[in-house]
């Protein structure tokens, strides 16, 4: 377990480990989570699911539904009272299903009852007649031509290549793999969960939601809705993690319409299983990838085949898919490549956004790639990413010319300098062997394996998004009040924000207003970009107050505001005498200011995937070291060394948390998390089957910071979410293959992969 | 309903009153949606995940897999009766203090899983830890910072603390 210094912090600004303002509520158990909201005269609303991959719906019959002592209302298709679908990025999936359900676990109808047990009883009692289809559920099946479509949209998503440099040129090194990545669940601990409270007049819902993104919901709700969004109001409630699968439409529509129908405040919360059906999912992936390299290991060109498989409906596929192909070279420099990528529909869950969107699933296959073009040059894993590692400028296969910071071969290094972990003791206790106290590994069955990953991964959005996000700031009395609509997951922006407003403006205490859609959009806690996107917004707002606050000390003083600067709580003179608080100077007089901050334009790839799609780039290295018991095919993940390019650390508490977390995210991919999924079906939607690291499967992290500000970024700071959790996996992978001799190409790593 | 009860239950030291219950609910669910004592959460509904950790006559137990109406006579211990008066026991400052809150749905039923532990085991071993707190799910900090808090605690409880 890496140290942070928590013992020495003086005032909680930027590069303090400041403390969670909503520590104290969260660990008494007082903090409201959406699924601790609750309104006076409220019903509880409940979703009837498809049990069929792929049926056309003959009937719905609700009569027997409605005759139910406490139940108040019973929605189908018919009553949605404006566009009948939605979508992320096209509108392709039903609020409810009308004609055809095209996965398990699509929702058909809602009921509004006085009880959850009522509602259960309810969703019993409606008769759905279904023509029950074979589904389709081979992603290569969906490629085929002759194959029917089972959506107006067609099978294929998207197609994208990239076609760069000479595409016949070889070298004394040639290696291939064929790569295979399971359905990862988020899990979030908080299930999803909305109150929704109609206007008195019925012309508008309120809705308290835990969300990624307040404005995109709005948005689509208020389509769905048939409302000007305007009527459809939304204020964050509290959000129990996230990890991507809060950035689709879950439950929003259907709260707000029972509460619109009903007249009355509605509670949704799903359970784990229903959770498990109602958001998307990490696309599983096949990706064939072979490398040409000279005999010393340098990589002269790569051939890449991606087939994602984005289940029932687009969701975020087809951005999914531009970072699984654009991120197909890993942080290596590579001149020639041929790369062909397709995002399908299938009748298996739909898949969108998670931790790591498409990067994780390129990764394992590059990272594969490498361990081979080590092995055929006779070289270390180590040595042959060095060999490799992109340095800032270099091209990226798309052309575009990574300009962030690009501190690969310090990242590797780094990481490499971190002490291995001792051997395993000749009698351990037997929670420190694989498997733990539930089996039974045998000391003498134990190999240890060491194995390495690296990273690139994009933050922000990409191809042409005119991506943004708003903030307000006043000053009142010396006291700043912030608004913004960020969503906060968990991942700690109502923390930094207060940073953010206390380096800016000298001040100390900082309020933090909900987070509603009264405000402009802040864009979405995800591709790692509120720390730059938000964390500039909330900056540019606090030094355009900051700016006429020095207009009016100047101005009181008869001095230009150009000499004047901000040093801990006081405005000083920088060429002269004057000191005054900022509290003193702020007395009586308040200062609003709204900023809206965008990042650079990107723009779209072109027919060859060549074009400048990215923002910015953060890069990672991971060691693992694991013990495996080779007989009985158990993994102890024991060590993950690592270090981080994080910019600066803004709050370095913050930052180990996310590194940590990410890591066991990652660990879980790798050994042990999937969505088993046969014929179109979930097998394991629990807890109880779809397994989840625990407290004795983390391993010890040993983290190192690379801090290198990026001169883009508003603060200095890259997001640091994502990378924890991307090569963190393949390296896990890379010591088990070690350890074993076995050529794995597939996550999780199950014991039967290991021990047959 | 028609299966309706109407029950006492003691939780921390106080007798609540359960009316017009559905006999089938959980602890877990009088205490969140009837008794106004929401800090328990529910996240699998399984006893898989902790988080709805409560001390049930001094076992640390998942209040989702017990009946509310089978905790009659009881003694029920929730994360809202470690500080009835507002302020924060060690375990919870220490748990603001080495950043093991993140989203914080598993953060009541760990206090809870850390006090058990530490009752019951002033001094335990960094393997005692993650046994103990392996029925608790955090899916956000990979568990680091969690081990640093009780960490904090032992040390101080212990007076070896720097």
């Amino acid at each position: 377990m890496s140290a942070i210094d928590t013992t020495t912090r003086q005032r909680d600004v930027l590069g303090a480990s400041a403390l969670r303002p909503d520590g104290g509520a969260k660990v008494q158990g007082s903090f409201a989570f959406s699924s601790d909201l609750w309104a006076e005269n409220m019903l509880w609303g409940a979703t009837l699911r498809s049990p069929h991959p792929y049926a056309r719906i003959v009937s719905i019959d609700t009569t027997a539904a409605w005759h139910i002592a406490g139940v108040e209302t019973v929605l189908t298709y018919e009553d949605v009272p404006g566009q009948l679908t939605y979508g992320l990025i096209s509108q392709d999936q039903p609020v409810f299903a009308k004609d055809y359900v095209r996965y398990m676990g699509e929702p058909v109808a809602a009921v509004a009852a006085d009880h959850p047990e009522t509602c259960r009883r309810a969703l019993a009692a409606i008769v759905v007649t279904y023509e029950i289809l074979s589904p389709l559920s081979d992603a290569e099946a969906a490629l085929l031509p002759e194959t029917a479509p089972i959506h107006p949209d067609g099978n294929i998503i998207r197609e994208l290549r990239i076609i760069r440099g000479d595409q016949e040129v070889t070298g004394a090194i040639v290696v291939e793999g064929t790569y295979e990545l399971g359905i990862q669940d988020q899990a979030f601990l908080g299930t999803e969960a909305a109150l929704a409270l109609p206007d008195h007049d019925g012309a508008g819902v309120e809705v308290y939601v835990a969300t990624q993104w307040l404005h995109e919901d709005q948005k689509q709700m208020a389509a769905c809705l048939g409302l000007p969004e305007e009527k459809v109001r939304l204020t964050l409630g509290g959000v129990g993690g996230a990890f991507g699968a809060r950035e689709d439409i879950s439950l929003q529509v259907h709260t707000a319409l029972l509460a619109l129908r009903t007249g009355r405040p509605i509670k949704m919360q799903y359970s784990r299983e229903e959770s498990f059906f109602g958001h998307v999912h990490r696309h599983p992936a096949k990706i064939w990838m072979r490398h040409h390299a000279d005999a010393d290991g340098h990589i002269i060109r790569i051939e890449s085949r991606m087939l994602m498989d984005g289940g029932a409906y687009a969701s975020t596929s087809s951005a999914v898919l531009t970072n699984a192909a654009t991120h197909a070279q890993g942080p290596y420099r590579c001149d020639n490549a041929t790369v062909y990528s397709y995002a399908v529909r299938t009748n298996n869950p739909p898949c969108g956004a998670m931790r790591g969107f498409g990067v994780v699933q390129a990764c394992f296959a590059h990272e594969g790639q490498m361990d081979k073009i080590a092995a055929a040059a006779r070289i270390s894993p180590v040595e042959v990413r060095l060999r490799n590692a992109m340095r800032t400028g270099d091209p990226l296969i798309t052309g575009q010319p990574v300009e962030s910071v690009a501190p690969v071969e310090r990242c590797i290094r780094e990481t490499d300098a971190l002490p291995l972990p001792p051997e395993l003791a000749d009698y351990p206790d037997v929670l420190e062997l694989p498997g733990g106290s539930g089996r039974t590994a045998d000391r003498r069955h134990i190999k240890r394996g060491i194995g390495w990953g690296v990273s690139i991964k994009n933050i922000m959005y990409s191809e042409g998004f005119d991506d943004y996000s708003t903030a307000r700031a006043t000053l009142e009395d010396g006291v700043v009040t912030l608004k913004f609509a960020t969503s906060e997951v968990g991942q700690g922006f109502v923390t930094l924000a207060p940073q953010i407003a206390r380096t800016v403006l000298g001040v100390d205490d900082v309020i933090v207003e909900p987070m509603d859609t009264s405000i402009g959009s802040a864009g979405s806690t995800s591709a790692s970009r509120q720390t730059w996107m938000s964390g500039g917004a909330v900056d540019g707002a606090c030094r355009l107050v900051r700016e006429r606050l020095f207009e009016k000390v100047a101005n009181d003083h008869n001095l230009d505001p150009l000499r004047l600067a901000i040093e801990g709580t006081d405005i000083v003179d920088t060429m002269g005498d004057l000191r005054v608080s900022v509290a003193d100077a702020s007395d009586g007089v308040r200062i609003e200011e709204i900023f809206e901050y965008h990042h650079r334009a990107t723009e779209d790839l072109d027919e060859n995937g060549q074009g400048n799609c990215h923002v910015a780039f953060a890069f990672v290295a991971h060691r693992a070291v694991v013990d495996v018991d080779t007989e009985l095919g158990l993994v102890k993940v024991v060590q993950i060394a690592t270090a981080q390019d994080i910019g600066r650390a803004l709050n370095p508490l913050s930052v180990i948390g996310q590194i940590e977390g990410g890591i066991a995210q990652g660990l879980g991919l790798a050994v042990m998390e999937e969505i088993v999924v046969e014929d179109g079906r979930i097998r394991n939607p629990s807890f109880t089957d779809y397994l989840l690291p625990t407290a004795l499967d983390a391993p010890t992290v040993l983290a190192q910071f690379i801090e290198e500000p990026d001169p883009q970024a508003p603060l200095g700071a890259k997001g640091v979410g994502e990378p924890p959790c991307i090569s963190v996996t393949p390296a896990i992978v890379a010591a088990i293959r070690d350890a074993t001799g076995k050529d794995l190409t597939r996550v999780p790593v199950r014991p039967y992969d290991i021990c047959l | 309903m028609s299966e309706h009860q109407m029950y006492t239950l003691h939780i921390n030291g106080e007798a609540h009153h359960v009316k017009d219950a559905w006999i089938g609910e959980s602890l877990l669910y009088v205490l969140r949606e009837r008794l106004g004592l929401p800090g328990s959460k529910g996240a699998c509904e399984q006893g898989e995940c902790g988080s709805c950790t409560v001390v049930l006559d001094g076992a640390a137990v998942c209040s989702c897999l017990v009946l509310a109406a089978s905790a009659v006579g009881a003694e029920i211990a929730t994360v809202e009766g470690l500080s009835p008066d507002g302020s924060l026991t060690d375990v919870q400052r220490a748990f603001i203090d080495e950043g093991a809150v993140q989203c914080g749905f598993c953060t009541p039923g760990l206090v809870m899983a850390v006090h058990h532990l530490l009752d019951h085991n002033s001094d335990p071993t960094d393997l005692d830890v993650k046994e103990a707190l392996s029925g608790n799910i955090c899916r956000c900090t990979g568990y680091g910072r969690i081990f640093a808090a009780v960490e904090k605690v032992v040390s101080v409880r212990t007076g070896t603390s720097q």
